[in-house]
């Protein structure tokens, strides 16, 4: 009897897939990580001076916390769709949306770990003659790292599963062969990128956590007594799908 | 700009709003798949959650639940449930996902609310005799009340927003307005739908707070006897 394609059978798992769609495989994650790349970076470059601001001046706060959290709270597919009238169909309108939403997560961490920064350590550095941007970036932003990272990580992994959402104007990266894999019931399709798609946000996960440990050697020797406080008082986590 | 002025036109024609594709009926599917799956989440994790809270046990479990939770793409879950031979039964492949993904907000909040109750406190409900069934019941539950409900409102947004989602994969719901007028490319109708998403998900998230909010036990109980000592006068103090 002679041996069926799995292509043919519509198996889950497929190997005969991997090796003549492995380009389009490559293509998809390559694409998958660029729009996840791009909106934690620029959702960092705009948060971290939205929580300065925020922590300056209390009047700025509430409304800085309010409409992040608004934004937290549409739904992926109607803010993707929101956007398209503004921005066109473009790769934009999904970097936007995700930018909008890891805003929620970092804003609240930065503000969360500044907050955290004992005030003895400020004394000791103002008496140290730090002008207030030393005192700053010089201590304030080290010690404020650990909760920063755990935002930044939280805000990433949950980037990386919303990005699949973006296949609604084609710019999903995996997200779009899970779509196009549904509509054509091509399950090794679907399977695949699903599991490419985890594995990047574990992988991801896995190296912010690795360079976490870098930037913040001096936390590992305290860190039986403290464990991650910031991490712990990060927001009942959710991933609005 | 002529995109709100064609929304607007889209949502004030009667006739989107009724028939099987109408705006009600998607509305009622929303409401319908977001109660049924809140219900049986809320069933299996919060007496989950509230047992192993009470115990001190399994911290380690509603932490990474829910940051697995985080890592899983939604959308790909609904799919590969879709394409499963669970795919055949209605909505349930929807129902089953939108509870995988509301379980570890609820857990995880009824968790830490149950551990960050004061320690002094429950020591002293044991001191005056309490059972542990009493102490979950007159001191832990109703002190934790306040997260249980965080975690019971991220869920319940969160399963609208993922409802939403059901309809890129041929699901009822709200989303359907979104996808159709994808197909359609009718702009007006693409943001017309979206609107009523967020809409009705920032609803949700209000309705959830006012709850929160009237149904605190320790805030009601305060509430009363601020009540009852405000008009006799503390000399004292």
């Amino acid at each position: 009897m002679a041996e069926q394609s799995c292509l043919v059978d519509n198996d889950w798992i497929c190997g005969e897939y991997l090796s003549t769609r492995g380009q389009e495989l490559v293509d998809a994650t390559l694409q998958h990580i660029g729009i996840t790349l791009a909106s934690v970076a620029i959702g960092l470059l705009v948060a971290f001076p939205l929580a300065l601001l925020a922590r300056a001046r209390r009047g700025v706060r509430g409304p800085v916390l309010g409409l992040t959290t608004v934004f937290y709270a549409i739904p992926s597919l109607a803010m993707f769709s929101l956007l398209v009238p503004v921005l066109g169909l473009s790769v934009s309108v999904v970097v936007t949306g995700l930018v909008l939403y890891s805003l929620t997560i970092l804003v609240r961490n930065i503000l969360a770990g500044l907050a955290a920064v004992p005030e003895e350590a400020r004394e000791a550095a103002r008496g140290m003659g730090y002008g207030p941007v030393r005192l700053l970036f010089g201590v304030e932003l080290p010690l404020a790292l650990p909760a920063l990272m755990a935002g930044l990580r939280i805000a990433t992994v949950s980037t990386v599963s919303l990005t699949t959402i973006g296949a609604i104007i084609g710019y999903g990266g995996l997200g779009n062969l899970v779509l196009s894999g549904l509509r054509s019931y091509f399950k090794a399709q679907v399977l695949t990128a699903s599991v490419l798609c985890v594995l990047l946000a574990v992988v991801a996960d896995v190296v912010l956590l690795l360079v976490q440990r870098l930037l913040t050697p001096w936390t590992r020797t305290r860190r039986r007594r403290a464990p991650r406080a910031g991490a712990a008082k990060t927001p009942a986590g959710q991933a609005v799908a | 700009m002529d995109v709100v002025e064609r929304t607007w036109t889209w949502l004030a024609t009667g006739a989107h709003w009724t028939g099987g594709d109408g705006v009600w009926h998607r509305l009622d599917q929303h409401l319908y798949l977001t109660a049924v799956s809140l219900l049986i989440s809320c069933a299996v994790a919060l007496p989950v959650a509230v047992v192993l809270g009470h115990l001190g046990r399994g911290g380690a479990l509603a932490v990474n639940l829910s940051n697995v939770g985080r890592a899983v793409p939604t959308f790909a879950v609904l799919v590969l449930l879709l394409l499963s031979p669970l795919g055949q039964y209605g909505s349930w492949p929807t129902v089953i996902a939108l509870v995988l993904f509301a379980i570890p907000p609820v857990l995880t909040n009824a968790y830490v609310g149950m551990r960050e109750v004061d320690r002094d406190m429950v020591e002293a409900a044991r001191g005056m005799g309490m059972t542990g069934p009493q102490v979950v019941a007159r001191v832990e539950l109703p002190l934790a009340f306040p997260l249980i409900m965080t975690g019971v409102r991220s869920a319940a947004v969160q399963i609208v927003a993922t409802a939403t989602l059901a309809a890129l994969a041929g699901g009822g719901g709200l989303g359907r307005v979104i996808t159709a007028g994808f197909r359609l490319t009718d702009t007006a109708q693409v943001v017309a739908g979206a609107l009523l998403v967020a809409v009705f998900a920032l609803l949700v998230e209000g309705v959830f707070v006012l709850l929160a909010r009237l149904l605190d036990p320790v805030r009601r109980r305060a509430g009363r006897t601020a009540g009852k000592v405000a008009p006799t006068p503390v000399s004292d103090v």
